[in-house]
């Protein structure tokens, strides 16, 4: 039985992960939840938030993210994919920097028009 | 002659600006004194705002967007780059910008919604020498996220409210090693969420019930800082000292209201929150004036500021378009354990079905409850499995409550369940 | 060349010591060891205009400060230098103090002191409603005010720099030889030659002192630690608020500042670190525990900010002025009330090196004002009028001092160029405020950059090392 803390919201559910029971989660208050549970004890994933240069823009970075959670330890990889991207102003937010940057699908997006 | 004009673009403005509008004001400005709106969301670049709101996790300037494409569909004037000098009782905004120099705008009504600004080493009295390298963490996040500069490469963070945790896992993902994070207190101000993905994922460490002693410096950049652990006064015990080596130092250590314009202007002020007294839906003690959002009371989650911001900003309207009478005033007392509350009053008539109260408490709970009470009558009871101060409180009071209290005073207690 | 003139140090004393000699047809040399003048003591004080009550009848103190009280109020007018004569009570607590305040108030007449009377607690109640109830009685000098210290010797230097002053920063002084007819002066900067030396070094005058003369006195440098309230604490006190000296020096007390916050200090603890004015535990809790005294009801909630600032005092109970040696004249030891003697000082400075026989005429068309723009200061009218001017005083860097962008380019090119955040504060007031500049911070170091034309990475907070940005990101391609 594995202890966490929920941190899918902010509300910071305090759940059991029962490994030898099939992973199953107690202390959810929702479905999302127990999917966490179980992931965080088999693949822990995060989403990566970082920044990448742009130029021509009101500031010289622009704020990215991955669009789906990733392995936690692909972090630090995937922030040095990101020190070689470049962009020009206007971008919007949504558009695509990186794609595919954990092999199963997770893109780098813009998350702001600049 | 605006209909309303609001202070301030960040989440709180623009969310009252769009609510004012949808409730049928057309002559509507929002003066933001940066050069984009957003307000403080545009440095916050990682994810979690908007669960509530929008029912999915997006980053500070995702949220931010979602609110400036809203306003942008509506009729809604923005005017950035200009700063608003005055305000005053007679509804006059003075206001000035390089571009249109200085002016006197007038309004039916106004909403504050300036935001708040983050405590510094001067209001905790940080012992040591004053180099450079002490940084409140939004500041070293606006260097870090929009102009992208890192402060330093070894930091130690003083408090654990969230910005100081968000800040140790970006520094650390940026190349920065972060030492520890030194919390007074024996509990964290920040979101348990973020001691988890900000600390425990990198393994740095968090020292509760510790703080900065001393603070050294080598040709004027910190080079050191002591960290000892506090008793129960919150005094250094003796014998307990840890150096750490490190060039920088974030602070984390609160948020205080940004008030100055309300101040000014005679409106009445609450000492516990350092924000306006405001009624049920956000009007202060001047008639025509609201104030909403971390100008109020410092929330934890933005989705509360944009929930209370639209009160705001429906309310104004209100009173721009039926000019409500003179109602009868509930007060609301924080009773044990609850710091504040807002609103601190409430017209009962103005309540349709229930009215949002928000509050801190002073302790961590586990299994317990809040107690709403009149002249010591339990009027109504609130479960709750774990109440934080890191964490605000909410409850929705219902009109035949309101309507049971009958001219008393209202309470609102926090206790060990029963 | 071989200057007339070589003033060591650019503190207030050798600010207003370059100021004076401004005016005369000599050429000027002013060494500073920092990166920015008035860095010392200057910057880190009381912030008071004494009466001068307080030095002892016939001492140079005495004289010079109840005379450089006197100049103050003209030359903050013509200098645009914030200075307020807001006048100062020394509170008793004891009939034995109520004796002390009988004592300074003949020490002030004898001095010279003009309006000083004794008032009585009720007195003292109607003119500073928060004081303790514990008062007896008090001393009133009206003529005692409040100041911006950096400022005045800001505005000393950069008119000495415009009347043709050349100013040497990053210059610190390390060696000096006695030449024919003039001295050598070796420093961080390369070789100076000076006919006749002024040593204003503050904490360093014995230093230098001791290059050209036998060792007269000694440095015995004192620390002093301060809390600043903010703006909303600013009106517990409407005047200085000292308690009665002792043998530590004047005490802790209670005032106004002309920037409207309150200020609070400071101790005096023995230092042998001249040049580290930190602060410690001990000393702040000692602060507030005195201050208690003067106002019960002061609470710390509103602090802003602590510092603490390093006097040069001595073993002597005297500012240690005079000739040292030929053509070197020591305006050395200058403790307080320095910063209120300081215009006097420099006269005196003046009247020494005439008496060495330096040969100087006043030169016609010598600059001796200042014009400054202060947008917080001025009315709605002054306001508009200002911004056509220059746009840029319509855009407000700092929030909580309002400072416009207009004051801050103003500031990087005036007369002596800061290179530092901190300098710009000195001279335009940003980060003065509640925030301490988290918010205006990035913007200055912004502007900054733009009107030097360097590197963010260049830009420093304040001193020499004292660098602000560590590295840029996303610049590791192979990380």
């Amino acid at each position: 039985m594995k202890e966490l803390v929920c941190i899918v919201c902010p509300r910071g559910c305090r759940l059991k992960v029962d490994e030898e029971n099939g992973f199953a989660v107690t202390g959810n208050t929702c479905p999302r939840g127990a999917e966490y549970g179980r992931n965080e004890i088999s693949n822990p994933t995060r989403v990566l938030t970082s920044t990448v240069r742009i130029t021509g823009a009101l500031y010289p970075r622009c704020p990215v993210k991955t669009d789906k959670a990733v392995p936690k330890g692909m972090l630090r990889d995937i922030m040095k994919k990101l020190n070689v991207v470049s962009l020009t102003s206007p971008v919007a937010a949504g558009t695509v920097v990186l794609e595919n940057v954990d092999g199963n699908g997770a893109n780098v997006i813009v998350t702001k028009d600049l | 002659m605006y209909d309303l004009i609001i202070v301030g673009g960040g989440p709180a403005g623009l969310a009252a600006a769009n609510s004012a509008w949808e409730n049928g004001l057309k002559k509507i400005l929002i003066v933001e004194r940066d050069k984009e709106p957003g307000g403080i969301l545009n440095q916050c670049i990682h994810n979690g705002f908007g669960l509530h709101r929008f029912k999915e996790e997006l980053t500070g300037p995702e949220y931010a967007g979602r609110f400036i494409k809203m306003v942008g569909n509506t009729g809604v004037e923005i005017m950035t780059d200009t700063m608003v000098l005055e305000i005053n009782k007679e509804h006059e905004v003075h206001v000035i910008s390089a571009a249109e120099g200085y002016r006197v705008l007038k309004a039916k009504s106004i909403v504050l919604a300036m935001g708040c600004r983050e405590r510094t080493r001067g209001a905790i009295a940080i012992p040591g020498d004053r180099p450079a390298g002490v940084f409140t963490a939004g500041s070293a996040q606006r260097y870090l996220n929009m102009e992208g500069y890192m402060v330093g490469k070894r930091v130690v963070i003083l408090g654990s409210g969230d910005i100081g945790l968000i800040m140790a896992r970006r520094m650390t993902l940026e190349g920065a090693k972060v030492l520890a994070c030194v919390e007074v207190m024996p509990y964290s101000g920040g979101l348990m969420r973020n001691i988890v993905q900000c600390l425990q994922d990198w393994d740095i460490p968090l020292y509760l019930s510790h703080t900065i002693t001393d603070i050294k410096a080598e040709n004027g950049r910190v080079s050191h800082v002591t960290v000892m652990e506090v008793g129960a006064d919150r005094s250094p015990v003796p014998g307990t000292e840890m150096e750490f080596d490190c060039d920088t130092v974030l602070l984390s250590v609160g948020l205080i209201p940004e008030n100055e314009l309300t101040r000014s202007a005679g409106i009445e002020m609450d000492p516990r929150t350092n924000g306006a007294v405001v009624y049920e839906n956000m009007e202060t003690s001047v008639p025509g004036i609201f104030a909403c959002g971390n100008v109020v009371h410092v929330h934890d989650l933005v989705d509360y500021v944009s929930a209370e911001s639209e009160r705001a900003g429906a309310a104004a309207a209100k009173y721009v378009l039926d000019a409500p009478g003179d109602d009868p005033v509930t007060p609301v007392h924080a009773g044990s354990d609850v710091g504040y509350t807002v609103p601190m009053k409430i017209r009962a008539d103005r309540i349709d079905k229930a009215a949002d109260v928000f509050f801190r408490v002073r302790r961590v709970f586990g299994s317990s409850m809040i107690e709403v009470s009149a002249n010591g009558e339990t009027l109504l009871t609130y479960k709750r499995d774990h109440m934080a101060p890191g964490e605000m409180e909410h409850i929705l009071l219902p009109r035949k409550v309101l309507d049971k209290a009958a001219g008393r005073d209202i309470t609102i207690s926090a206790k060990e369940a029963e | 060349m071989i200057y007339d003139v070589a003033v060591i140090g650019c503190g207030v004393i050798g600010a207003a010591a370059a100021f004076e000699l401004s005016k005369y047809d000599i050429s000027l040399l002013v060494l500073e060891k920092e990166n920015d003048i008035a860095m010392g003591a200057t910057r880190a004080n009381s912030a008071i205009i004494h009466a001068g009550y307080d030095p002892k009848p016939g001492t140079l103190m005495a004289e010079l400060n109840v005379k450089g009280n006197a100049m103050a109020e003209q030359l903050c007018r013509d200098l645009s230098v914030p200075f307020e004569r807001v006048g100062s009570l020394v509170l008793a607590f004891s009939d034995d103090e109520m004796d002390t305040v009988r004592e300074l108030y003949r020490r002030g007449t004898e001095n010279g002191v003009p309006g000083i009377r004794i008032l009585t607690a009720d007195e003292v109640f109607a003119m500073e409603p928060e004081v303790s109830r514990e008062v007896r009685g008090a001393l009133y000098a009206p003529s005692a005010g409040i100041i911006n210290p950096w400022d005045y010797a800001i505005a000393f230097a950069e008119t000495a720099v415009v009347n043709g002053a050349e100013l040497k920063r990053r210059a610190k002084v390390t060696g000096i030889e006695k030449r024919d007819g003039s001295y050598l002066l070796r420093t961080a900067a390369g070789d100076f030659e000076a006919r006749y030396v002024i040593n204003a070094a503050g904490t360093g005058s014995e230093a230098i002192h001791n290059m050209v003369a036998e060792k007269s006195f000694t440095m015995m440098p004192n620390r002093g630690e301060y809390y600043l309230l903010d703006k909303c604490e600013g009106a517990r006190a409407s005047h200085v608020l000292f308690q009665c000296p002792n043998q530590d020096g004047k005490g802790v007390l209670i005032s106004p500042t002309v920037g409207g916050n309150l200020i609070v200090g400071p101790n005096a603890v023995a230092t042998d670190e001249p040049d580290r004015p930190l602060n410690t535990a001990s000393g702040m809790a000692f602060v507030r525990e005195k201050a208690a005294k003067t106002m019960p009801s002061l609470t710390y909630r509103n602090s802003i900010r602590n510092f603490s600032g390093i006097r040069a005092n001595t073993d002597r109970d005297e500012f240690q002025i005079g000739i040292a040696a030929e053509n070197f004249i020591d305006l050395a030891g200058i403790k307080s009330p320095g910063l209120s003697s300081a215009p006097a000082i420099a006269l005196k400075a003046v009247e020494l090196l005439k008496k060495c026989g330096l040969a100087a005429e006043i030169r016609s068309g010598a600059v001796t004002t200042r014009k400054k723009v202060r947008f917080r200061n001025l009315d709605e009218e002054g306001r508009r009028a200002v911004i056509r001017e220059n746009p840029l005083y319509g855009r407000i860097i700092c929030r909580c001092e309002t400072v416009t962008e207009g004051e801050i380019v103003d500031a990087i090119h005036s007369p002596i160029p800061p290179c530092s955040v901190d300098g710009i504060k000195r001279r335009a007031g940003t980060g003065m405020g509640r925030c301490q500049g988290g918010f205006c911070g990035p913007r200055v170091v912004e502007i900054l950059r733009r009107e030097l034309g360097i590197g963010a990475l260049e830009i420093l907070q304040d001193g020499d090392g004292s660098f602000i940005l560590k590295n840029e990101t996303k610049t590791e391609v192979d990380g």
